[in-house]
């Protein structure tokens, strides 16, 4: 196995080849986000078009930059040049690009978005000082398209495997953790539980085996930054990984993802075999006495799986559903062995928090949240993206200064964040600081980071609807408050869309969410009536409207809502089929 | 058993066989045999059991719980329309709408020719609204794209 010196000096020629060989390298952003904007038509058109003009060019997949919006983003750099981009790039665009600026020097005024690096380029943009990346400090997503996460090599030219060098070879364990401690890093899953209290828990469990898991379920609809970091940089996530296993005495480690999303699976997969391939994991990681395996482990669609102990069942092959506590999991968790559960994001600042130190990390930020917040901008916004910016910032800056505010010249009228279990805020809310614990008082949590941005033409009972008819279909089924609940949340929510609600409703509501709250097995059920609680809290009239005036206030519940109305266990499709019991003693 | 059964079987077995990992259980082995033939045969349930030592009531209690398994065999083509809460808000139900009576359909199941399904969140959501056609991600979608890119299925066929 190769050192850490060699890898890196074999890493640096690699780059340097990239960026200063002797062929053009282009880079193509083919994340989720790319995709579906239509990044692989542009892909294939550039390999086609490169083999008809016979030039020779490096062709990369890259993950994402950030600024969807510009999506599909194709991105060329010349030896010794700038890198240049070309956004929102249609496959009939291509041809043109593709023989101006590789075949005659001269750069297409279409889709021009501008350079980024030296030397500069007169006359078009720097891309650095667009907002949607000047308001931006990237940590997690630092490679984000700017490297091929199918390429271990570029990463490590990137300062990749320094941290877990520094920890493994600088740092006793419990030094590690106070370092993680130190940099006052929070949970990033929803929680914002501080990550190394959380590590320390496990040190003195008993083990091997002890695991490190991470969680990557990610179901919130409206939050695709762990699939964003995974098919952007999954190496950043194996390092930290590491770094996490070695703090806390950890042998195994499982990535926990959701069955179907390919991108982020595969990019995975790749990176873990070049990091066993490259002495990076496995035994005596970089020469070391520590060792580490780390493998990916699918969940199906369940929505609940994302919660810690219901993910300990499904990477133990069973139903997600949550187990109860104590015993926590950093005594008794997968398999009944100490485990840590962390989320995607998480994990991923831990090698530049090793790298620079805690008193670097707790820089940025404000109060008790420290560092950047990875925020996923969409809705109604002019300029969505994939924003990792320094908490701190106010949610109208991130609305209006990075997405360039509400689309169509259209008032705010709510902002949904933290995921379907969160809340709404209203338009006053827009000086409110993203710091988990302000918006917490305000009445919404930051979560996991999604920020859906509503405008004036939705009703609130429109945007409720949809939320609970989302965890009314997610509920596991295990405790009846919650299965039960829902069901009775979603019909209330329903009746009331379609002007036929009672007075008595609203006071219906908050008595069955009250309950759930009380009563339910895991945050689920005890978190679900927090979207009807914010909406009846900033937006009460758009109920009262429905009921005491029989109409909608934008006409937005009008039309009929189409979603999948079940309950657990699925059962749409056993064509006919009886499940055969059988039963063994 | 007739050869056909046998044959399925073969497969079914070859699936779950060939999953190179350490944590092999019941769910991964549902979704090798997912992965392998679109959907899970009743067949599948037993060998499944088998190979997990475990009964069919526990493989059934797994693939009946997760949203993403299917008991029959899959159509042509399969369609996913993104349902979410920014979709939502991007006019997702124009497309569901549309799509539905272009198929002849009242809710998510099979057509002739396409499976189709509400997925909670395909994951695009700058890019709403959002629909898959057999693993291609379509962003920005109208009822009208929507329309023609199932004909286009059609006119492959």
């Amino acid at each position: 196995m190769p050192s850490y010196n060699e890898l890196k000096s074999q890493a640096d020629d690699h780059w340097s080849q990239l960026t200063n060989g002797d062929e053009p390298w282009i880079r193509i952003g083919t994340a989720m986000c790319g995709h579906a904007a239509g990044a692989y038509g542009v892909l294939n058109t550039v390999s086609s078009e490169l083999e008809r003009l016979g030039v020779k060019a490096r062709v990369d997949e890259v993950g994402c930059l950030g600024i969807c919006y510009a999506e599909p983003l194709l991105d060329i750099q010349k030896p010794g040049g700038p890198r240049v981009f070309f956004a929102n790039v249609k496959v009939e665009q291509v041809p043109e690009i593709l023989q101006a600026y590789l075949l005659e020097d001269r750069i297409p005024e279409s889709n021009i978005l501008g350079y980024l690096g030296t030397p500069a380029i007169q006359n078009i943009p720097d891309v650095s000082q667009i907002p949607g990346l000047k308001m931006q400090q990237r940590i997690a997503l630092r490679n984000g398209g700017i490297i091929a996460p199918n390429d271990i090599l570029q990463y490590v030219a990137n300062g990749g495997y320094k941290g877990l060098r520094k920890a493994l070879f600088e740092m006793q364990p419990e030094e590690v953790i106070k370092e993680v401690t130190d940099s006052g890093l929070r949970g990033r899953g929803g929680a914002a539980f501080p990550t190394g209290v959380k590590w320390s828990f496990m040190v003195r469990s008993p083990g091997p085996p002890k695991y490190i898991l991470c969680n990557c379920e990610e179901g919130d609809p409206g939050a695709y930054n762990d699939k964003g970091i995974l098919e952007s940089d999954p190496y950043t996530l194996l390092e930290g990984m590491c770094i996490a296993g070695y703090a806390t005495g950890a042998t195994n480690g499982f990535v926990f993802i959701r069955h179907g999303h390919e991108g982020p699976i595969n990019r995975t997969e790749t990176a873990i075999k070049q990091a066993y391939a490259n002495g990076l994991l496995g035994k005596n990681i970089l020469g070391s006495d520590f060792s580490f395996d780390i493998e990916v482990s699918l969940t199906g669609e369940s929505y609940v799986a994302g919660e810690e102990t219901a993910l300990m069942e499904a990477i133990e092959g069973r139903r997600s559903q949550p187990r109860y506590r104590p015993p926590f999991p950093a005594a008794f968790g997968v398999w009944g062995k100490p485990s840590t559960i962390n989320n995607v994001k998480s994990l991923s600042y831990a090698p530049e928090i090793i790298s620079n130190g805690a008193e670097w990390f707790s820089s940025i930020g404000v109060n008790r949240s420290t560092g950047t917040a990875i925020v996923c901008l969409n809705g109604k916004v002019n300029s969505p993206g994939l924003y990792e910016v320094p908490m701190g910032l106010t949610l109208g800056e991130v609305i209006n200064d990075i997405g360039g505010g509400v689309k169509n010249g259209k008032n705010l009228k709510m902002m949904q964040t933290g995921g379907p279990l969160g809340g709404v805020l209203g338009a006053e809310s827009l000086g409110v600081h993203i710091d988990f614990d302000e918006m917490r008082e305000a009445g919404a949590i930051f979560g996991s980071g999604g920020i859906i941005v509503i405008d004036e033409d939705t009703c609130a009972v429109d945007i409720t609807r949809n939320l609970v008819a989302f965890t009314q279909y997610e509920s596991c089924g295990k405790c009846f408050p919650c299965r039960l609940g829902m069901e009775q949340l979603l019909e209330v929510v329903e009746r009331i869309a379609a002007l036929e609600g009672t007075n008595k409703d609203l006071q219906l509501l908050k008595s069955i969410g009250t309950t759930m709250e009380a009563s339910s097995l895991c945050g689920h059920g005890q978190l679900g009536f927090g979207p009807i609680r914010s909406a009846l809290q900033h937006f009460e009239i758009d109920f009262t409207t429905h009921i005491e005036e029989k109409r909608c206030p934008t006409g937005s519940c009008l039309k009929p809502m189409i979603a999948p109305k079940n309950t657990r266990p699925y059962s749409n499709d056993f064509s006919g089929q009886t499940m055969p019991l059988q039963i063994n003693i | 058993m007739s050869s056909q059964d046998d044959t399925l079987r073969e497969q079914i077995r070859e699936a779950i066989n060939s999953q190179a990992k350490t944590n092999v259980n019941v769910l991964s082995s549902l979704h090798a045999v997912l992965d392998s033939l679109g959907y899970i045969p009743v067949q599948a349930i037993e060998e499944v059991a088998d190979h997990n030592s475990t009964t069919i009531n526990e493989v059934w209690g797994v693939a009946s719980f997760y949203t993403n398994f299917r008991f029959s065999p899959p159509r042509e083509n399969t369609v996913e329309i993104c349902w979410g809460p920014t979709c939502h808000l991007e006019g997702i139900q124009e497309v569901i709408h549309a799509v539905l009576e272009d198929l002849g359909m009242t809710d998510e199941g099979d057509s002739e020719d396409v499976s189709l399904r509400f997925n909670t969140c395909l994951g695009a959501c700058a890019q709403a609204p959002v629909m898959m056609v057999n693993h291609e991600l379509i962003g920005k979608v109208t009822k009208e794209a929507a329309k023609k890119r199932i004909l286009e299925l059609r006119k492959d066929e």
